[in-house]
């Protein structure tokens, strides 16, 4: 998997491609997670448009990443989701715990200032 | 009825893990299955070698999994096997419980009952043996409609 940010109005845009398993993908978005938290970057919009599979231990990954971010005091949004993902979240629940958009320049605003 | 049998005997690691889906998606390709569905079936089979691999052997090097396929033209059947010290499916917490939503790991055994029309647990000595089972679609016990 790849993962690389930018900055948008403030807003960090995690862009991530390929796979988020169990390896190699988990502990890449973890540690981005981590250096971008580390940054002093708490707000963060995982694009997950270009994300082609993802396992249980990849949603544990989210998941954790989501209350990592949030027990800092920060926020962490979800954008572009393939009908896979989209799928795996709803049949976990998930769906309705994360904040899930589908345009970025509408997700870089819903961020509290 | 014709059956295609193929068995695997895999060393406890990460690399079995993707060996072991990437055979069950070859394989499920050839039972017929729709891509929605052999996503579904790759998904389960790599969840169950993932649970074979980590919580059953604990990646021990001496220790193996054993993945049996058998496919039929009306149902994929794939029975994955550790040696480890043995799992009691009534205890796995249930991971849409409020208390356990946002915990990291335990949905695995959850997708895969999920995915999968049946699923079977049976302890071995040592290990544990997790059966998945596919139906082709129009081979349902309901009497669905073919629709292939």
């Amino acid at each position: 998997m790849k993962a690389s940010t930018r900055q948008v109005d403030g807003i960090i845009i995690v862009d991530l491609s390929g796979r988020i398993t169990l390896g190699e993908g988990s502990v890449v978005l973890r540690d981005t997670i981590r250096d971008v938290v580390a940054g002093g970057n708490k707000r963060i919009l995982l694009n997950l448009g270009d994300v082609t599979y993802i396992d249980s231990s990849g949603i544990g990954e989210l998941v954790s990443s989501f209350t990592s971010v949030r027990n800092q005091g920060g926020e962490l949004k979800l954008l572009n989701l393939t009908k896979k993902v989209h799928d795996l979240l709803q049949i976990t629940k998930l769906y309705t715990v994360f904040d899930i958009k589908d345009d970025e320049a509408q997700a870089v605003a819903s961020f509290s200032k | 009825m014709n059956a295609t049998r193929v068995s695997y005997t895999l060393e406890s690691s990460l690399e079995s893990v993707n060996k072991a889906e990437q055979a069950a998606r070859d394989i499920a390709v050839k039972t017929g299955f729709d891509e929605e569905e052999i996503d579904r079936i790759a998904m389960s089979v790599r969840e169950a070698t993932v649970n074979a691999v980590l919580h059953g052997n604990q990646y021990d090097p001496k220790k193996r999994v054993t993945i049996a396929f058998e496919s039929t033209p009306e149902s994929l059947s794939v029975a994955v096997r550790d040696e480890g010290k043995g799992l009691d499916p009534g205890i796995i917490p249930d991971p849409l419980a409020p208390e356990n939503l946002l915990k990291q790991s335990g949905r695995g055994i959850f997708l895969i009952r999920a995915f999968m029309d049946e699923v079977r647990f049976r302890s071995m000595d040592p290990g544990t043996e997790i059966t998945l089972i596919k139906r082709v679609r129009g081979n349902d016990p309901d009497g669905k409609e073919a629709s292939k």
